[in-house]
């Protein structure tokens, strides 16, 4: 398929926005969900042909000296800021993003065709706004496919921003619930402060490099990632420095702030649990398989400048590392499904993000950097896994919570027996999360901690022990939903597994969960386009399945059948429970902060400011006037009198005053 | 008479037309006033499209020349008072923004009452002034139509407006009178040095080609101008008639004064203070850049509290146009291309918030957002096009708002002084600001369960209305998804300014 199909890849969703958008009122509910579901068959269709062509067909030349080149398709001009400086709109193939097409058509085709089963009642009719949810999935579909193909850091700007409002609009479909009213308003405005640093970023960057293009920042003649490029455009800003730090160390963590905003990295997290008001398959597809993953790919895409920029990549570094555990302790502790997943996701973006971080380039400067470019695709290839398997887990969770009409684990407990498939398919994502031989999750998770091992063995053990708590919790929540115990209400209203639009996704998704392990992600999205020779590390994949396996060992023992030990342990350490289960008390740090501070320090002052002190001036003004001339129209009385009395007055002091002047 | 044969004037003569069609028709007669109104502004419509038209055609055949469709006739001989008119790119799209605005606006007024006739009268006479501040190049007739679309002001609040409308009406007119007041004595102050060789002249661009204004007379005449115009478009301390005003107008006259009336602030601002006076805004660029940055900022976070929807669009449009003026004495084209793009789309967006503003308030019977919720089941038409003018706002990518602002940072980041960056730096945080009023209030008004029982019972937006949003809607998402073109239009206009400017600004 010729490489210019992906034009077609990009707009067919925006097609489907307006026009369910536009005419979706009109339609019945049903007849909208199934023409957006077939419009996206036909749009992940030919993303796949688009990235099978990419990789695997060589005829048009995107292969030169065994270097897979970046493709641009198309990049007209959308915005000239200056003759020199210009924003475009492009379509741009190189190995991530064409691995991110196929991330998103798949997840995304799974999510409409789940939505056709999930937004209904329990009658199997659809809900009201159905069309309005399908226009939203499509903006939201085009927006991130905007995103990865994106030719300048601009564009990449400009679709963060519009995946940020497809989000903002999915978290709130319900919008007459106050909870999910609060959620997208919290996820807008932390993710737009996040943005307000990538934008920052992006000025200084594009006032010393001059240009917004990856063609200029990091791509090198070869159209791979090249640190030449990247060198000479860091190179661009004189080495001037502000507050003691380069001004390319600032722009560049600048950008990474904003990354870090969409990708729910510490202490930007606080929006992604709270997001999981949104209806399931929205938190499956966008708040766990591909705009939580914008941060890790905008990071990737600027790869080459982080390496020279190291100080940038040991923030990054720094930052990843201690969110993978610092999420993993509150996952461990969540009662609600949904949220332990989300704080899941989020520890295990920081796994990519850390993996990038540790990762130096390899190839001609392995000397200096002493890396071998590992992380990068490890973590590249854990973005392309976990996709699959964490959608795969947030989709049954979905058909859990639509079976039981509730988030609480307690409210679940022996689901196995009633809802055998999905029991199995969520086993499947536990174990692919867990790292557990052959599914996914093993092949890509092992890579990241030999990066990290490379790195040190500092980091390499801290990252195993989060990998350990990562299978201790996700089984921990697969033990709590389908055994623990029977449930009393379930004989009346027995849950069961659910419609095939839903069961189907399930069945895809944990096909995909066991086989995408194989990808051969070491030849196909490495940093520098060229193949990457890697072989199984048994020390590292021996230990680090010994520890998924003590960690779900600990699950079973404390989970699997009703016990008091998970109390016991609880009561021991009461303080520091409570604290993970607060998530460590950031949700009321930033209340404290935005409410206490902004809002009632900073707004309401300068309002009553406003109204008291300015506005005083300007009504004292014109009180001041309006006395003045009360005041004087006493002068203007029309009594004839007192008029001749001050002519009189006014003649002698005339007269006086002259006599006195002419006298002296 | 020659005159006439410039499309220009046609700009001043439809709406006077217009309002003598008006005086004819009897003052029950809806709907020949009505048709009457509907006439003008679609006339005023295709004049604009055929304004941008020629404008395009005369500058793809090469006329590069500063200002197109000149036209020069002696008025008052004596005094030099001449009607001169022209329009370069800056003027062909406040042009385009002017009857857009006035086109919605007639919609938006289409059940006003009482007396529909007059209401329509004064609309038409503001609008004169409008159009004919933007078509005119001399500084006599462009004083005489700002003076002409300020006046109706006060009419057009005292009798139509609701709340304190006496209060409000007296105070913004008489601040703006008051800004005029300063206006008046800058221009004549420039008219009296506006040659060397005692040729004095009213004309902007021969005031600009004789470059005469002496630097220490520059020094007080500037910051007379700047601030006369500044009153207008909103400038911080000088904003306070802005809230009052907006909050007792009625719903066109808001969207007529937000969308084009601070407009003539910014467009004065840089056509004649910084254009005629290049030392003095080199020199006291300084000051007029923190108050603007006050502004912006100021303006946002006062939003942040408000409770009246009115209230709230009031200090947006305090934030929202101190980065017109910010942008403007940023002094390069990037920027100045952001501040037009950030008045155009400010224009657009505001007129359709006051819009949608006042059909909800002409159902609801309040402003207040703590007495509203879950309006978007009532009325779903309302709620998404006030969910449209929010995000646009707040700077989605698509709509206006995002290309103006981006188009404002990313020029004022390319200056090369310091103090200019960290001030752009600090304008950007508003971004942030902006999101949490526009979606507060979104949340609160839009969102949630239905609060009063009462509203229940309302109904979504009937046809006109809809065409009066929707004409909005479109020209927002026109400048958002297309900016090039509007840039193209507008960027070179600027050189000329820039160039004046540029024998004062040292080189980086």
């Amino acid at each position: 398929m010729p490489l210019n199909f992906t034009i077609a890849v990009i707009a067919l969703p925006l097609l489907m926005f307006l026009f369910l958008g536009l005419a979706g009122p009109k339609m019945s509910r049903k007849i909208a969900g199934v023409i957006g579901t077939l419009g996206m068959l036909v749009t992940t269709i030919i993303a796949y042909g688009v990235s099978l062509t990419y990789f695997f067909g060589d005829a048009e030349g995107q292969i030169a000296d065994g270097v897979r080149q970046a493709v641009v398709v198309f990049n007209p001009d959308w915005l000239s800021f200056t003759k020199t400086l210009v924003v475009r709109m492009g379509i741009m193939l190189d190995p991530i993003a064409a691995m991110m097409l196929v991330v998103i058509c798949t997840v995304s085709l799974m999510v409409h065709l789940y939505s056709l089963g999930y937004m209904c009642d329990h009658h199997g009719h659809a809900e009201k706004g159905f069309q309005r949810y399908y226009a939203f999935l499509a903006l939201f579909t085009f927006s991130m496919l905007g995103l990865v193909v994106a030719t300048n850091l601009f564009q990449i700007f400009i679709f963060f921003e519009m995946v940020g409002v497809s989000s903002y609009l999915l978290i709130g479909f319900y919008y007459s619930s106050p909870a999910a009213k609060h959620a997208n308003k919290k996820a807008f405005i932390v993710t737009r402060l996040a943005d307000l640093f990538f934008l920052v970023g992006i000025m200084i960057l594009s006032y010393y490099t001059g240009t917004f293009d990856f063609d200029k920042l990091v791509f090198g003649p070869n159209g791979a990632n090249s640190l030449e490029t990247a060198g000479s455009a860091i190179a661009s800003a004189g080495g001037q420095t502000f507050l003691g730090c380069s001004v390319m160390a600032w722009a560049l963590t600048f950008i990474f702030i904003g990354g870090a905003g969409k990708s729910a990295m510490y202490p930007l997290h606080i929006w992604l649990p709270d997001a999981m008001e949104g209806p399931t398959p929205v938190s499956a597809l966008i708040h766990a398989a591909t705009m939580v993953v914008a941060g890790v790919f905008l990071v990737a895409r600027l790869f080459p400048m982080y390496v020279i920029e190291q100080g940038a990549m040991d923030i990054i570094c720094v930052t990843g590392a201690f969110t993978a555990f610092y999420a993993a302790a509150i996952a461990c502790v969540q009662s609600d499904i949904k949220r332990a997943l989300a704080f899941s996701t989020i520890s295990q973006i920081a796994f990519m993000m850390t993996s990038l971080a540790v990762s130096s380039a390899g190839g001609n400067l392995i000397e200096i950097h002493g890396g071998t470019g590992l992380g990068y695709m490890a973590s590249m290839f854990h973005l392309f896994t976990h996709a699959m398997f964490k959608a795969l887990l947030f989709l049954c969770a979905g058909a859990i919570i639509h079976a039981v009409h509730s988030n609480e684990n307690s409210d679940m407990h022996g689901l196995h027996k009633y809802m055998p498939i999905t029991s199995f398919a969520f086993l499947i994502g536990c174990l692919a999360i867990a790292g557990i031989p052959p599914f996914a999750g093993f092949w890509s998770k092992d890579e990241i901690l030999v990066a990290c091992y490379e790195k040190g063995l500092g980091w390499g053990l801290w990252m195993s022990a989060v990998a350990g708590m990562t299978a201790f919790y996700m089984f921990r929540i697969y033990f709590l939903i389908f055994h623990w115990k029977e449930h009393k209400i379930h004989t009346e209203h027995a849950p069961a597994d659910q419609p095939w639009t839903m069961t189907l996704p399930l069945i895809i998704l944990g096909v995909i969960s066991i086989v995408a392990g194989f990808v051969p992600a070491h030849s196909l999205v490495t940093w520098d386009g060229a193949h990457l020779h890697t072989q199984l590390n048994w020390t590292v994949a021996g230990t680090s399945v010994a520890i998924a396996c003590v960690g779900i060992g600990l699950a079973y023992r404390m989970y699997f059948r009703e016990n008091n030990l998970p109390q016991r342990m609880a009561d021991s350490c009461r303080g520091l429970w409570t604290a993970a289960y607060r998530r460590f008390y950031m949700d009321e740090l930033y209340q404290f902060i935005t409410h206490k501070v902004i809002f009632q320090s900073i707004c309401k002052p300068i309002a009553r400011f406003d109204r008291a002190v300015i506005d005083g001036f300007f009504n004292l003004l014109a009180r001041a006037s309006r006395s003045a001339a009360y005041g004087i129209r006493g002068f203007q009385s029309g009594d004839t009198q007192s008029y001749v009395f001050v002519y009189y007055i006014g003649a002698i002091a005339l007269a006086l005053a002259t006599i006195i002047c002419v006298a002296l | 008479m020659e005159i006439f044969s410039n499309i220009l004037i046609y700009f001043v003569i439809v709406p006077i037309l217009t309002m003598a069609g008006l005086a004819l028709c009897q003052n029950r007669g809806i709907a020949a006033i009505r048709a009457v109104a509907v006439t003008g502004a679609s006339a005023l419509m295709i004049l604009a499209a055929y304004l941008v038209y020629y404008f395009l055609q005369a500058r793809g055949a090469g006329d590069n020349s500063e200002m197109l469709l000149r036209t020069d006739v002696t008025w008052y001989a004596p005094f030099n008072i001449r009607l001169a008119l022209g329009v370069d790119g800056v003027s062909v799209v406040m042009i385009l923004l002017s009857a857009f605005i006035v086109f919605a606006g007639v919609f938006a007024s289409w059940k006003m009452n009482p007396l529909p006739k007059q209401f329509f009268l004064w609309f038409y006479l503001l609008s004169t002034g409008v159009f004919g501040f933007f078509i005119s190049i001399d500084l006599f007739t462009m004083f005489m139509f700002y003076e002409v679309a300020l006046i109706p002001m006060y009419l057009l609040i005292g009798v139509w407006g609701s709340g304190s409308k006496n209060y409000s009406a007296m105070k913004l007119t008489l601040m703006l009178m008051g800004g005029s007041a300063f206006l008046m004595l800058g221009l004549i102050g420039i008219y009296f040095h506006s040659s060397a060789d005692g040729n004095l002249t009213m004309n902007i661009l021969e005031i600009a080609r004789n470059n005469a204004i002496p630097h220490n007379w520059q020094m007080w005449l500037f910051p007379l101008t700047f601030i006369g115009f500044g009153v207008l478009g909103a400038m911080f301390p000088f904003h306070t008639w802005s809230p009052d005003g907006h909050a007792s107008a009625p719903t066109a006259v808001s969207m007529l004064h937000a969308g084009v009336l601070m407009k003539l602030g910014g467009y004065g601002c840089f056509r004649v203070a910084i254009y005629l006076m290049p030392y003095a805004a080199n020199e006291l660029a300084w000051i007029f850049l923190l108050l603007t940055g006050v502004s912006i900022v100021y303006g946002a976070f006062s939003a942040c509290v408000q409770t009246d929807l009115k209230y709230i669009n009031a200090y947006s449009s305090v934030s929202h146009c101190g980065m017109v003026l910010f942008a403007i004495l940023m002094f390069n084209t990037t920027a100045m291309t952001g501040a037009v793009l950030q008045m155009l789309s400010h224009g657009l967006m505001t007129a359709l918030f006051f819009a949608l503003i006042g059909m909800i308030y002409g159902r609801t019977h309040t402003r207040d957002i703590r007495d509203m919720g879950g309006m978007m089941h009532i009325m779903p038409y309302l709620g998404v096009g006030y969910v449209i003018a929010g995000l646009a706002s707040l700077g989605l990518p698509g709509l206006s708002g995002f290309v103006a602002e981006m188009t404002i940072f990313i020029g004022s980041f390319q200056h090369a002084d310091m103090f200019h960056r960290v001030l752009t730096i600090a304008a950007t945080c508003s971004i942030v600001i902006t999101a949490v009023y526009i979606l507060r209030v979104v949340a609160k008004l839009l969102f949630g369960e239905v609060q009063d029982p009462h509203h229940a019972q309302l109904t979504d937006a009937t046809w006109e209305e809809r065409l009066s949003t929707a004409t909005l809607i479109a020209a927002v998402a026109a400048i958002g998804c297309f900016p090039n073109f509007f840039v193209n239009i507008i960027s070179d206009s600027f050189l000329p300014i820039v160039k004046a400017l540029g024998q004062f600004i040292p080189v980086a």
